[in-house]
């Protein structure tokens, strides 16, 4: 093994981090993934009116990953995912899932917003299959789908039946419908109740295991970034660049409480401080 | 209004019996809804039994401001063939008439609604257009089509239009832009979207615009039957109005209103069966009757 490997394996265990704060500056960012990157973003800049933002944006994840994305607002983070997502694509670089372009919606990447955004006319089944065809469309993959995330029996409610939670739910089972590599997933808790989230985190987790996607989560809560990421990314407020790389590497299951996730959140605290989010 | 009389120590005792509570909860609440509806009954009784005790009386001349019981017996005098040929007549004018003008304003709308250049070309005429008093049209139409039926249904057309081409085309302008992102993730054909997204989002508009269109299809037949017509309800006003019969007249005010009220109805109960995903305020106390 040579010996950058071998840091790398230090880095990965997580030695180095309980006891440094910052350990983001000893590698480039997004750089210590290897060929089983199933997503592959380098945006070399997107201008915004006057601003340019993302500039040299690198990031690699694997199956299985989940990663936050923390910074100001403005600074970025729903535009990337909006890119990610091939929603937009006047941007200069490339999106790259399972080695192909990503520069128009697929199927291959899933998308959870912050609200839930159901069709209020169709029922929990017919939005979990919408858009949908072949196998992902089948009632019984839409029904296994809603049993995983909770919501089992309940395929012929309408949106408006719900509660913020349960419709939350069923945008999860949506996102993952058509059996993608990618879940983006913004700001997706931030509506819920503290301890619906909870729930919801721990969900999350579970469905990103088990259907092993790469996770890109944008959220503004540092106890979130820090219980649910295996990596947070932090921008910088003011020149929309990646600011800081923070590895958090605690086993799973995860705790909510404990030395190493406060240690996390610590590190990610200071990184948030030093990218001027606040 | 046993609630209110109930003591704290009442609400204790009922408390321990939830499922008998929620019956008898929901049953007060039915019987209140009940109790408001019987209320807009009240001015129109109060209303006939002054009229009728009025006429009685002697206070009015009742050959200006007939008794109801005078406007019933006209009715009946007419002969239920006469009375069903009138409605039948303008019910069909009708009918036929919003048919037209709401199914190109439903096509027009929509594609007003869909595309920026059909937007362009066409919103600022049909704005125009809508700005002339509709009956502004009858001489022209009169002139051109004849006193025959195609003036009034073209009147009847004319008039349905303008709400219901106002209503989709402010639905599908007002459709929710992030359930369109959603759609577009999903990679819809335009097609799809349309059909799939804009179409079920403007549908409440679009309801709103129907109704109110049907209601000026109703005016405008009205108004098309009182220049020229041999029958229909607008003929029974004007020949009740040469003859000096104000209980005639009356009686085709009463018809049209029963028949107003009616496709009115029958349109908003369409209307919640088809929206009934939606998520209002207005839907939760209002299982079943038109409002």
């Amino acid at each position: 093994m040579s010996l950058p490997l071998a840091l790398r394996g230090l880095f990965r265990e997580g030695a180095w981090h309980a006891a440094a704060p910052f350990a983001e500056g000893a590698h480039a960012p997004g750089a210590h993934l290897d060929g089983d990157a199933v997503l592959d973003v380098h945006v070399r800049g997107k201008r915004y009116g006057e601003r340019t933002l993302l500039n040299d944006f690198r990031l690699r994840m694997r199956p299985g990953e989940i990663v936050a994305l923390l910074g100001a607002s403005g600074c970025g983070k729903s535009t990337l995912l909006r890119l990610i997502a091939g929603l937009d694509s006047a941007y200069d670089g490339h999106v790259r899932v399972r080695g192909r372009a990503q520069d128009a919606p697929s199927t291959d990447v899933g998308f959870v917003f912050q609200e839930p955004r159901l069709f209020p006319w169709c029922s929990v089944a017919d939005n979990v299959a919408f858009g949908q065809s072949g196998t992902a469309a089948d009632g019984v993959h839409v029904a296994a789908l809603l049993a995983e995330v909770g919501m089992a029996g309940r395929e012929r409610a309408l949106p408006k039946e719900l509660s913020g939670g349960q419709a939350q739910r069923v945008a999860l089972a949506r996102g993952l419908a058509g059996q993608p590599r990618v879940l983006l997933l913004d700001e997706p808790f931030s509506a819920v109740d503290a301890f619906t989230r909870m729930k919801l985190q721990e969900m999350l987790v579970r469905l990103v295991q088990r259907h092993q996607v790469a996770a890109l989560v944008v959220t503004h809560d540092i106890d979130e970034a820090a219980w649910l990421a295996d990596r947070v990314l932090v921008l910088d407020a003011d020149s929309g660049r990646l600011r800081h790389d923070v590895d958090v590497p605690i086993v799973r299951p995860r705790g909510r409480e404990g030395g190493m996730l406060a240690a996390a959140r610590a590190r990610i605290f200071d990184a948030l401080r030093d990218a001027h989010a606040f | 209004m046993i609630s209110e009389l109930q003591s704290p120590i009442g609400f204790v005792h009922t408390a321990s019996e939830p499922s008998g509570d929620v019956v008898a909860v929901a049953a007060r609440a039915g019987a209140r809804r009940l109790g408001l509806r019987l209320l807009g009954a009240l001015v129109p009784i109060a209303a006939l039994l002054i009229a009728e005790l009025a006429n009685r009386a002697g206070w009015v001349t009742s050959n200006l401001l007939p008794a109801p019981s005078d406007v019933i017996r006209a009715l009946f005098e007419l002969g239920w063939r006469a009375v069903a040929l009138h409605v039948a007549t303008s019910t069909a004018r009708v009918v036929a008439g919003y048919a037209l003008g709401a199914t190109s304003a439903v096509v027009v709308g929509s594609a007003v609604g869909l595309s920026r250049t059909a937007r362009a070309i066409l919103d600022p005429s049909f704005q125009a257009l809508r700005a002339i008093p509709s009956l502004a049209w009858v001489p022209l139409l009169l002139l051109w089509l004849g006193i025959d039926e195609a003036p009034k249904l073209a009147m009847i057309a004319i008039g349905a239009f303008f709400p219901v081409y106002m209503g989709v085309v402010a639905g599908i302008r007002g459709v929710d832009g992030k359930l369109v992102e959603v759609a577009r993730l999903m990679r819809l054909s335009p097609f799809a979207l349309v059909r799939r997204v804009l179409l079920p989002a403007a549908l409440p508009s679009v309801f709103t615009g129907l109704r109110n269109g049907l209601s000026l299809a109703w005016m405008f037949m009205v108004a098309a039957e009182l220049i020229a017509a041999t029958r229909g309800l607008g003929y029974l006003l004007t020949d009740g109005r040469e003859m000096g019969r104000a209980d005639l007249v009356l009686a085709a005010i009463v018809l049209l209103a029963i028949l107003g009220k009616a496709s009115d109805a029958a349109m908003a109960s369409l209307e919640r069966r088809s929206l009934a995903w939606r998520d209002a305020f207005e839907d939760n106390d209002s299982p079943g009757g038109a409002r």
